[in-house]
């Protein structure tokens, strides 16, 4: 029997974001008025409070934050991909992603710069992983 | 000004089930035991209760205790939607309900079935706080606190130089107070070797240096300290309460700085409004659903600068002689996990020198703290 997959639900505020990964592109939020990028996607600016807003994509470039390698799947679609090293990453566009490390035999340490690329998972779902740049 | 709250309320009375793996018992059903015995230790009727915060995303409601006690006009229901800081929120806007006149006695529950019910990794999902990590985390198999904290512990551990065997130490030290606790679901000791060679969950965390899932429920009753004085049971003073939140708390990866909690904000206001410094604190009660999460706390709670967190668990003895002892009753990660009632609970035992075995000599002032999976904090200080 085929385990289901834990899967987002996007909304009208997110649903381009998870577009944006199934073309292979890193879509972030970018203030309409100041400028300011955030992510993950939401409704306000939290510098100048605009509800307008552009997405922008990423240059896919950060480094690592921190790190963790987990031993447990917590989920059961996930056990055969254990053991998975995940990382937060601070991208160059001032906002923090995370995703799990890809790349043999990488011990991953902050500061480590990295680079996105996108896996499909399946025709509805396709997620950011991160490789050492 | 900010000290309206200064002993103006009391936990009137406590009440716990046993903590087990396996209750046969409903979630419901641990709630009303937990409650109907703290408010016989208030020496109550439950058809005093006129306030109820039950919690947040807990199977009773409100409507529930109006119905099983019979409660004729209950004037205060409300939810407090912070993970494991939710006591303590719960007890904040008791006092201030209180206060304002709003209520007279509120009952504070918690009870479930974290072992034999829905897994603990898997509820915290359905907490609405938990929504950002269910969109843009879980898909990429993050999901469970351990995974999410321990890139808390990694960066503080590579920051700062902490080291796995600070959070042994915490390990250690608690698992010896539940031993001793007739009421706890570990009863063996545990050795800083054992704790280093347990198998990894999520590195640095490993298997001891998290939390147990169980079954069972605890209360509280909170009243004004006037009305408590002529209870049945001695009334412990709420000196100083507050609740924090951290930063752009809803996901960790998007806080600014993922090595300080909302704790952090709220442990000035509870200090400040009980108007004790730390060297007062006889006995702490400290939020341990992580090892991690418990130094963290005793810096942004100001035992020590942050980042020294390591160094003050290496050169303070935690234990029931020592300067600082913490989780007397064994905590979270060897008593049982009810969400940090049990905590609550402990206090009050320990401040009115009821704490048996673990009992700390001369407990006269006493803090105690929640955490939430979104960073947020609770403190409280009380007194005898």
């Amino acid at each position: 029997m085929e385990i289901e997959r834990v899967r987002p639900s996007p909304n009208e505020d997110t649903k381009a974001y998870w577009d944006g990964l199934k073309e292979g592109r890193l879509l972030f939020q970018k203030c309409g008025d100041c400028g300011k990028v955030r992510h993950y996607p939401r409704q306000v600016c939290d510098e100048c409070f605009s509800m307008d807003v552009e997405w922008i994509e990423s240059s896919g470039k950060g480094k690592v934050h921190s790190w963790t390698v987990s031993q447990h799947a917590f989920h059961p679609s996930f056990k055969g991909d254990l053991p998975m090293t995940f990382v937060t990453v601070d991208m160059d566009e001032g906002v923090r992603v995370a995703a799990q490390l890809r790349g043999k035999d990488v011990t991953p340490a902050i500061g480590m710069p990295v680079r996105v690329a996108f896996e499909q998972m399946d025709n509805d779902l396709t997620v950011p992983v991160f490789y050492p740049a | 000004m900010p000290n309206t709250l200064f002993e103006k309320c009391a936990i009137s009375g406590i009440g716990e089930t046993a903590y087990v793996r396996g209750s046969g018992k409903s979630e419901t059903a641990l709630q009303m035991e937990a409650s109907l015995k703290a408010i016989a230790d208030a020496g109550l009727s439950p058809k005093d209760i006129d306030g109820v915060i039950p919690y947040a995303t807990g199977s009773a409601v409100a409507e529930d205790f109006i119905t099983n006690f019979g409660i004729a006009d209950l004037s205060l229901s409300a939810t407090t939607p912070l993970g494991g800081a939710s006591c303590l929120a719960a007890v904040q806007l008791a006092v201030g309900a209180i206060v304002a006149g709003i209520a007279n006695h509120v009952l504070i529950p918690i009870g479930r079935n974290g072992y034999s019910g829905a897994r603990i990794g898997s509820r915290v999902q359905q907490l609405p706080q938990f929504r950002t990590v269910g969109e843009f985390e879980m898909p990429l198999g993050q999901m469970a606190p351990a995974q999410l904290y321990a890139h808390m512990a990694r960066r503080h551990m590579e920051t700062f130089g902490t080291k796995s065997e600070h959070f042994g130490k915490i390990a250690v030290t608690v698992r010896e107070h539940a031993t001793m606790n007739d009421n706890s679901l570990m009863k063996e000791p545990l050795t800083l070797e054992q704790h280093q060679s347990a198998r990894m969950i999520s590195d640095p965390l490993r298997l001891f240096d998290c939390c147990l899932e169980s079954d069972g429920g605890a209360a509280i009753v909170v009243s004004s300290s006037e009305r408590a004085r002529d209870l049945k049971s001695q009334p412990i003073y709420i000196m100083g309460i507050a609740e924090g939140h951290p930063d752009s708390p809803s996901a960790i990866t998007q806080r600014p700085d993922i090595t300080t909690l909302g704790t952090a904000k709220a442990a000035p206001r509870a200090f400040g409004m009980a108007g004790v410094d730390h060297k007062d604190i006889d006995v702490a009660e400290i939020y341990d659903c992580f090892t991690y999460i418990v130094l963290c706390q005793l810096e942004d709670l100001g035992f020590c600068k942050k980042g020294e967190g390591g160094d003050f668990v290496a050169s303070t003895s935690l234990g029931l002689d020592g300067p600082m002892p913490i989780n007397t009753h064994g905590g979270l990660l060897s008593q049982a996990h009810i969400i940090g009632m049990n905590h609550i609970v402990e206090l009050v035992r320990q401040l009115r020198g009821q704490g048996g075995k673990t009992q700390v000599r001369d407990a006269k002032v006493g803090l105690v703290t929640g955490y939430g999976d979104m960073g947020d904090g609770g403190v409280a200080i009380m007194r005898a």
